[in-house]
């Protein structure tokens, strides 16, 4: 039985666009005519973030639209990308002329959607650029990771771009830090129960009463494999060895860590996974700069976790240092 | 039946495919949750609606193509989704490009769809092999190409035909796009969704022409 507190399935989306909007109006207003956020109190005159995705993940995309953060959000169906009119209609309400970068998962229909609003826009003269997410290390081979599929470290790239577009670096600029931040950072999830579309008949995927799916994706996307269920010590020690084998982390290294809930996962359980991941990064020598628990990128009420790991330079510490609000996430400037 | 379809009967047919599209959304979701995330069933009969509510009120433009244009692009800025642009291309490319004309005979809707299959093709980088709705359209174009001169419903039979083998050969195939493609051989034994829709959209074309004798 598919529980869902809503009205019809057809209105899901407009019906929360429009009270998360009225709830966060101090902040957040609608980009007239399409599905986007956008920040009330956004800066001009500095280099334009968007980001975007399906919806499904709140409070990503639209709750990391803020001061620091992204200017504005398209947002699509339940994880379908937005179309290109909403993406570009989107960056041309935000944008002030020194041009706009996109910043979402890497999936083919996000990519094809924001190709094309790309184009819309660079036919208008809009300088546009995009960095695809793509920290999933579950999702491809180190050889492929063009391949790989962006999960829960949108957090960081959002973070570190945000605050480079804050400080008024050049489109080119911005793009270098989001790439380089993607670069640094690897995530890694498990799946305990499904997620389920409203108004579908099935659940996303079915899971046996003692078994997880290990690596899987954002959507309820088959992982890469399906094991029997295993103590959280068990688990983070899994995980953060997948991280670090695609990732060497070295002693002396800094790092972000971030535990991330798919959507029913309690704070509970997560910082019990949390305090191995720190005990094992502790054992190698690897300083955490900064830590988070909390369920940033969800799927709906899918059941697990992922751990994304952001590996930081003084570069990237500088821009990851800055202070940022949202309602959904803020940072305290250090 | 005569051997084209004119305005009323293309908006009829757009009309009569996003319905099929629209009755089978549960069983398309149910195949793309096997290997993808079940929403290609949802997303195809949002946008099939919408292709729907577009040419029901467009009329009298003189120019059949024009309708496959315009419902390609209701899909295309409606959707989201890789479906969305795929499928909306698929329409749109071809009914923009072709010359416009009151009516579509056999050869000219096999040259729109070739036209629409290279946009795609383009823009979506995949080739017949991995495992997207490219492996039941090319095949399915290809057939309208070679049977062109033998009449619409004969064209269409042998379109229909290839684009079930097309999706049924999905089956064997890995996925390098989309969702799917993090599945590596997990993916194998399943159809892909989207050659599913274009199988769908073949045969209801076929029916229609069929009907209308």
């Amino acid at each position: 039985m598919n529980k869902k507190i809503i009205n019809a399935v057809d209105d899901v989306i407009p019906q929360m666009t429009e009270g998360f909007i009225a709830a966060n109006s101090r902040h957040y207003e609608k980009v007239p005519g399409v599905n986007g956020v956008a920040y009330k109190k956004r800066r001009t005159g500095k280099t334009a973030l968007v980001v975007g995705g399906g919806s499904g993940h709140e409070p990503m995309f639209a709750g990391f639209v803020g001061k620091g953060l992204a200017d504005a959000a398209a947002c699509g169906n339940i994880f379908a990308s937005p179309d290109p009119g909403t993406v570009a209609e989107t960056a041309k309400f935000v944008q002030n002329g020194k041009g706009v970068l996109f910043v979402y998962g890497n999936y083919a229909g996000d990519n094809l959607n924001f190709d094309m609003a790309e184009e819309i826009l660079q036919e208008e003269g809009i300088e546009t650029a995009h960095v695809r997410v793509r920290d999933d290390c579950a999702s491809a081979p180190p050889e492929r990771t063009e391949d790989r599929r962006g999960i829960a470290g949108d957090v960081f790239v959002i973070k570190t771009a945000g605050a480079a577009c804050d400080k008024g670096l050049s489109l080119a600029e911005v793009k270098r830090i989001a790439e380089k931040t993607c670069l640094n950072l690897r995530s890694i999830g498990v799946g305990l129960s499904p997620g389920q579309i409203p108004g579908a008949e099935k659940p996303t995927f079915t899971l046996g009463d003692n078994e997880m799916e290990y690596g899987l994706g954002l959507h309820g996307e088959p992982g890469v494999k399906r094991t029997v269920m295993r103590p959280a010590d068990e688990l983070a020690f899994v995980m953060v060895s997948a991280i670090t084998e695609d990732m060497p982390l070295y002693s002396g290294d800094e790092v972000c860590v971030l535990i991330n809930g798919l959507g029913c996962t309690t704070i509970m359980e997560m910082s019990i996974v949390y305090r191995k991941v720190a005990q094992l990064l502790g054992e190698k020598g690897v300083a955490i700069h900064d830590a988070d628990i909390n369920s940033y990128c969800t799927c709906m009420e899918m059941g697990g976790f992922s751990i994304s790991i952001l590996k930081l330079d003084s570069e990237l510490k500088l821009y990851y240092d800055t202070a940022c609000f949202s309602p959904y996430y803020a940072k305290e400037g250090r | 039946m005569k051997e084209f379809l004119t305005e009323d009967k293309v908006r009829e047919m757009i009309v009569y495919i996003a319905d099929k599209i629209i009755e089978n959304k549960a069983q398309l979701s149910d195949i793309d949750s096997q290997i993808g995330d079940g929403d290609h069933g949802f997303g195809m009969a949002g946008g099939m609606r919408r292709a729907k509510e577009k040419v029901l009120v467009l009329e009298n433009c003189g120019n059949a193509y024009k309708l496959f244009e315009a419902a390609g692009k209701a899909m295309l800025m409606s959707m989201g989704g890789a479906s969305g642009v795929i499928f909306g291309s698929l329409y749109f490319s071809g009914g923009k490009e072709m010359a416009p004309s009151d009516r579509i005979d056999a050869a000219g809707l096999a040259n729109m769809f070739n036209i629409s299959l290279l946009a795609i093709k383009e823009r979506g980088k995949a080739q017949v092999g991995d495992k997207t709705m490219v492996d039941a359209l090319e095949p399915a174009v290809v057939a309208m190409e070679e049977n062109r001169e033998k009449g619409l419903l004969t064209m269409l039979l042998a379109a229909e035909e290839a684009a079930r083998q097309g999706m049924e050969a999905t089956k064997g195939m890995t996925a390098k796009f989309g969702r799917a493609k993090n599945l590596f051989e997990r993916a194998v034994g399943h159809q892909d969704a989207g050659a599913v829709s274009v199988y769908i959209i073949f045969r209801s074309m076929r029916e229609f022409v069929e009907n209308a004798r």
